[in-house]
C-alpha cells in the first residue's frame, strides 16, 4: 500500500468554530485543564506510530470523571470529534488525533483508588501506569498480571481500550482476563459502572465488549483489576537453537505436551544480537534462535518443568541451555527482551507488526516473514511472544528514503495476509488503529464488519469517538 | 408453542430465521433444554433448537483449540477432550440437578450461559475460553467474530457479547475455544467446623499464598449434612484445591496446609475424593433434593458473601453454599424468593447480582430472574439487541422483561 494511510475529512463546521469550542471547554476545565497553544499540542501529534502526525484542536485534561463527562457531553451536543488518550503508546495510531478533534487526554487521572488485598482487587483511575499497580502491591506478595513492554509508561486506560497482553498472559490471560469493572462514560456524557469486585457480571457482557474496542465505544475513567498472588519464585531459562525452525517446532512441542510455561519468548539472530549490543543480558551469540521460557513456583515445581522442557528441546536439537542464576540475572534477561523495540530503533526505523497465528503454523509464517522482507531487500528481526503464536516481525528500513518506507508498509500488509491465511489474526495485543484498519477486510467479511459498526452505533450515534480508526473509512453504514 | 424447528446447517437456520424475520415469528432459542428455566419467561411462536448442528468440527490437541458445532453435546466434547488429557478450563457446571430437567447439555449452552464452575477463579470462567463463534443474526446474515487463537484482538470483541447472551442477540451455530491440559494429579486441603466469617477468611489468607489455588469452596454445616457420600462429616466444610503435576501439588498442599494450621487442623483428601467434592460443589449437589426451594446464584465480592447471608437471615430463612472464595453464593429459600429483600441487602453489602435459578411458575413470573439494571446500561442494552435483533425474534423477554419499555426509554434519550 503506497497511499498514505487516510484519516477522515475534517469537519469544517468544527474547524470554524475553534475559537468557541475551545472558550466553551476553558469553562469546563478549569485550572489549566484544556492545552490549546499550538506550541503546547505538540507533544500530542502522534503516539508510538510515529509515521503519521497531525496536531489536534485541542486537549482536554479532565480531573474527574464528572469533568470527562461535561466534555463528551459538549462534543457530542457540538459534533465534536473526540480521541482518547492514555500514555500515547500506542503502537497502532491508536491516539494520533485529527485537526478537529479534542484529545481527551487521562494523565491527569491517576490515583490508585483502593488496594483491596482480601478481595484481591485494585481498583484505580485510567491514567494509573500498568506498572505502578504492581508496584503499589507488590510488598504485599501481589502482583497486576498483564505486563506489556511498554507497562513503565502505558496507562490502565489505555490498557483497556487496546485489551494489553504481555510476555507472562501465556498463563495469566491479556487484560480482558483480568479486568472485573469499570466506570466509564458514554459519548452523550452517560456515566455507567459495569461490573464490580465481583467475578462476573449482571446481564449483557458489555465490560468484554468495552475491553479492546480502542476507544470506540467510551472513555473509561476507572477500572477495577484483578491482582495476584506473586509465585514463590520465577526463573527464565535461555535456550539456542541453530534455527528459528528448530525453536518454533520446540515451542509448538512444549505446549503440545500439556506444559504450560509462564512465558515462553522467541528471537531470532537479528534480535538477539541487537538487544545483547544494547542490553548485555548474556544472550548467546552463536544459536539462530533464543527461546526465553520462564517457569514459576516453589523450587521442586520450577525444577520438575525445567527437566521436561529440557528433554524437549533437546529433541529438536538445543545447542545451549542457560539457567539464570541470581535475580539481578534473570531481571537482565527481560531487560533485553523488553527492550528489543527500543534497541531496535537506535539502530533503524522499523514498523511492528503483531499478527497471531496457531502454533502448529509458526515455522512455517516465519519463513515467509523472512522470504517477504528479503524479496523486497529489507532486514527483518523477530521477537515475539511464541507460547501464544503472537508474532512482532520488526521490519527495519530507512524513514528518509520513501520508497524503502514504501516497501516496508508492503512487506507488513503482506505478511499480516499469511498470518490471516494461516488461520490467525491481523493484531494481537497491539490494536488496529490505523496502521491495520485498511486490512481489516483480510480478515472479515463486509457483513462481519457492518455487525461491528451496528454494535458501535448503540454507543456513539454520531461516530465522534475516535472516527478515524479500526473500520475502514469506505463502507461505513449509515447511522 | 407447537413449531419447532431443528436446522441442520447454518444454511438451514438463515432459512427459518429469514423466514421468521418475513412472518414476525418469535422464535425460542433452545439447545439441550437443560438450563430451560434460567431467565424469564419467554413469550415465543415456536422453538428454534440447535441440537441438530452436532460435531466437532476441528480439534487441534497441540494448539489447545477446539471448534464444534454449537448443539454438540458436552459429554461428546469432554470425552474427545479426554483422550488426549485436555480439558475445558472453565469446569462447566451441570445445571440438571438444581434445576430438575433431563437431556443433554450442549457445548453451545455452556458458553450461552457462560457456565462456569469453581476453577472459574483461577482459570477463567467460559467467556475467557471462548475465542471465537459464528451466529446468525437477527436478520438472517452468517456473522462470524473472533478466531482460533489465543491472542486476538482485531475489531469489537462481539464474542464476549455473544457469550452469556442467553440466546437473545443471534443464534450461534458454531463455538471455537480454548482447552488446558487435565492436571496429573489433585488434592483438596479441607477445614472442618468454621462458620462463615471464619471460613472466608481462610480462604481470603489461602488465595493470598503462591500456592495456585484453583478453588475454594465453604459448605455451612446445614448444607453439608446432605452431602450425602463426599467426606461424610456433619459439620461445616472449608475446601481449598491444589491441582498440577504430583510433586508439586504435594509440595503445595504441604505449604499451605502449615500456612492455614493458624486456623485449624486441616485434612488433606486424595485426588479421588477431591474430584467427587468438587463435583458436588459446582453442581451444587446440597440443593438439589428440595425442588420446590427457590434457589438463587448470587455473585458478589468474596468477603462480602457470608455479610449478605447473615444481613439476609435477619429478615428470611435461607442456606447457603459458597463457591469462588465466597464471591459466588447459592442460596436455597425455606419459604418465598424474597427477591426484594436479597437485591436490596445486595446493593447494601456493596453491590453484585442475584440469579433466581429455581422457583414456582407464579414466583418466576413475577420475578424478574436476572438483576434489573440501571437504566442507562438497560437501555443500552436494549439498543445493542436492537442492532443484533432488531424484529425481537431471538428469546424475546428471556434476558429483559420489560425491553419495551427500554428501548422507550432508548428513543427518548435519542
Amino acid at each position: 500500500m503506497s497511499q498514505p494511510i487516510a484519516f477522515l475529512p475534517p469537519r469544517a463546521d468544527v474547524l470554524s468554530q475553534r475559537e468557541r469550542i475551545i472558550a466553551d471547554l476553558g469553562r469546563l476545565l478549569p485550572d489549566g485543564g484544556l492545552v490549546h497553544e499550538a506550541r503546547e499540542l505538540v507533544p500530542f501529534e502522534t503516539d508510538a506510530y510515529v509515521a503519521y502526525r497531525q496536531l489536534p484542536l485541542a486537549v482536554a485534561l479532565p480531573r474527574t470523571t464528572q469533568e470527562v463527562s461535561a466534555v463528551l457531553d459538549y462534543c457530542n451536543r457540538n459534533g465534536v470529534p473526540v480521541v482518547p488518550r492514555g500514555a500515547g503508546t500506542s503502537l497502532c495510531g491508536g491516539a494520533i488525533p485529527q485537526p478537529d478533534a479534542v484529545v481527551l487526554g487521562l494523565s491527569r487521572m491517576s490515583a490508585i483508588l483502593e488496594v483491596d488485598l482480601e478481595n484481591r482487587v485494585a481498583r484505580v483511575q485510567a491514567g494509573v501506569t500498568n506498572l505502578s499497580i504492581s508496584e503499589t502491591v507488590g510488598p504485599e506478595g501481589f502482583f497486576y498480571a498483564p505486563d506489556p513492554s511498554s507497562q513503565l509508561a502505558c496507562t490502565i486506560g489505555g490498557n483497556i481500550g487496546m485489551n494489553s497482553g504481555g510476555a507472562h498472559c501465556l498463563k495469566y490471560g491479556v487484560t480482558t482476563n483480568n479486568l472485573l469493572g469499570v466506570t466509564m462514560v458514554l459519548m452523550d456524557g452517560t456515566i455507567i459502572t459495569l461490573g464490580g469486585s465481583h467475578l462476573d457480571s449482571a446481564g449483557y457482557d458489555l465490560l468484554g465488549l468495552v475491553c479492546g474496542s480502542e476507544g470506540q465505544l467510551g472513555v473509561v475513567t476507572e477500572a477495577t483489576v484483578r491482582i495476584l498472588a506473586k509465585a514463590e519464585g520465577a526463573r527464565p531459562v535461555l535456550f539456542g537453537f541453530a534455527t528459528s525452525h528448530e525453536a518454533g517446532a520446540c515451542v509448538a512441542d512444549v505446549i503440545g505436551a500439556g506444559i504450560i510455561p509462564v512465558a515462553i519468548e522467541f528471537m531470532d539472530k537479528q534480535a538477539i544480537e541487537i538487544c545483547e549490543a544494547f542490553a548485555k543480558a548474556g544472550y548467546p551469540l552463536h544459536v539462530g534462535a533464543l527461546l526465553i521460557i520462564e517457569v514459576e513456583g516453589s523450587e521442586a515445581e520450577m525444577e520438575a518443568m525445567l527437566a521436561a522442557i529440557v528433554a524437549i528441546a533437546r529433541r529438536h536439537g538445543v545447542m545451549t541451555v542457560r539457567e539464570s542464576q541470581s535475580a539481578t540475572e534473570a531481571a537482565l534477561i527481560w531487560k533485553g527482551r523488553k527492550s528489543a523495540f527500543g534497541a531496535t530503533g537506535r539502530i533503524a526505523d522499523y514498523i511492528c507488526m503483531d499478527g497471531t497465528v496457531p502454533l502448529g503454523k509458526l515455522s512455517h509464517v516465519l519463513q515467509r516473514t523472512e522470504e517477504i522482507c528479503t524479496g523486497l531487500g529489507l532486514r527483518v528481526a523477530n521477537v515475539f511472544h511464541a507460547g501464544d503464536g503472537n508474532m512482532h516481525p520488526l521490519i527495519l528500513f530507512d524513514a528518509n528514503d520513501p520508497a524503502e518506507a514504501a516497501k516496508a508498509e508492503a512487506a507488513g500488509n503482506e505478511i499480516l495476509k499469511v498470518c490471516v491465511e494461516a488461520g490467525g489474526c491481523l493484531t494481537g495485543e497491539h490494536g488496529v488503529g490505523i496502521e491495520k484498519r485498511d486490512l481489516m477486510r483480510f480478515q472479515f467479511s463486509q457483513a462481519d464488519l457492518d455487525q461491528q459498526m451496528a454494535v458501535r452505533y448503540a454507543f456513539d450515534a454520531g461516530w465522534l469517538l475516535n472516527p478515524s480508526k479500526v473500520f475502514p473509512l469506505e463502507g461505513r453504514p449509515a447511522a | 408453542m407447537t413449531d419447532h424447528y431443528r436446522p441442520q446447517s447454518e444454511d438451514e437456520a438463515r432459512d427459518v430465521i429469514r423466514q421468521a424475520l418475513e412472518t414476525g415469528m418469535a422464535l425460542s432459542v433452545i439447545g439441550g433444554n437443560t438450563r430451560s428455566g434460567l431467565g424469564n419467561c419467554v413469550a415465543a411462536d415456536a422453538e428454534l433448537c440447535s441440537t441438530g448442528l452436532c460435531g466437532v468440527v476441528d480439534y487441534e490437541p497441540g494448539e489447545m483449540v477446539m471448534t464444534a458445532r454449537t448443539g454438540t453435546p458436552l459429554f461428546e466434547i469432554e470425552a474427545a477432550l479426554s483422550a488426549n488429557n485436555q480439558m475445558l478450563a472453565f469446569e462447566p457446571v451441570d445445571h440438571r440437578g438444581m434445576m430438575g430437567t433431563q437431556g443433554e447439555p450442549t457445548i453451545g449452552g455452556v458458553f450461552l450461559s457462560n457456565a462456569s464452575g469453581p476453577r472459574r477463579l483461577s482459570a477463567g470462567a467460559a467467556r475467557d475460553s471462548l475465542l471465537g463463534l459464528r451466529f446468525v443474526n437477527g436478520r438472517g446474515e452468517a456473522i462470524r467474530a473472533g478466531g482460533r487463537v489465543m491472542k486476538n484482538v482485531t475489531g469489537l470483541d462481539l464474542v464476549k457479547l455473544l457469550a452469556g447472551s442467553h440466546g437473545t442477540l443471534g443464534f450461534v451455530t458454531e463455538v471455537t475455544f480454548r482447552v488446558l491440559p487435565r492436571p496429573e494429579t489433585q488434592a483438596t486441603i479441607v477445614l472442618y467446623g468454621f462458620d462463615d466469617a471464619t471460613a472466608t477468611n481462610a480462604m481470603a489468607a489461602a488465595m493470598a499464598q503462591p500456592a495456585d489455588v484453583s478453588g475454594a469452596a465453604h459448605i455451612p454445616r446445614a448444607s453439608a449434612a446432605s452431602l450425602s457420600g463426599v467426606l461424610g462429616e456433619d459439620t461445616a466444610i472449608t475446601a481449598l484445591r491444589l491441582e498440577g503435576l504430583s510433586a508439586s501439588v504435594a509440595v503445595r498442599a504441604t505449604s499451605l496446609a502449615a500456612r492455614l494450621s493458624a486456623f485449624a487442623p486441616t485434612v488433606t483428601v486424595d485426588a479421588a475424593e477431591s474430584a467427587r467434592l468438587w463435583r458436588a460443589i459446582r453442581d451444587v449437589a446440597p440443593f438439589q433434593t428440595f425442588q420446590d426451594r427457590p434457589l438463587w446464584r448470587v455473585s458478589v465480592a468474596p468477603t462480602a458473601g457470608h455479610r449478605l447471608v447473615a444481613a439476609l437471615r435477619q429478615k428470611a430463612e435461607a442456606d447457603a453454599l459458597y463457591d469462588w472464595q465466597g464471591g459466588l453464593v447459592w442460596l436455597q429459600m425455606n419459604g418465598e424468593p424474597q427477591a426484594d429483600v436479597l437485591r436490596r441487602t445486595i446493593a447494601a453489602i456493596g453491590g453484585g447480582h442475584a440469579t433466581l435459578m429455581r422457583a414456582s411458575a407464579a414466583q418466576r413470573v413475577a420475578i424478574s430472574a436476572f438483576e434489573p439494571q440501571p437504566v442507562a446500561i438497560a437501555a443500552l442494552s436494549a439498543r445493542i439487541k436492537a442492532k443484533l435483533d432488531p424484529a425481537e425474534i431471538f428469546s424475546p423477554g428471556r434476558m429483559a422483561p420489560d425491553i419495551r419499555k427500554t428501548m422507550q426509554i432508548a428513543g427518548m434519550r435519542g
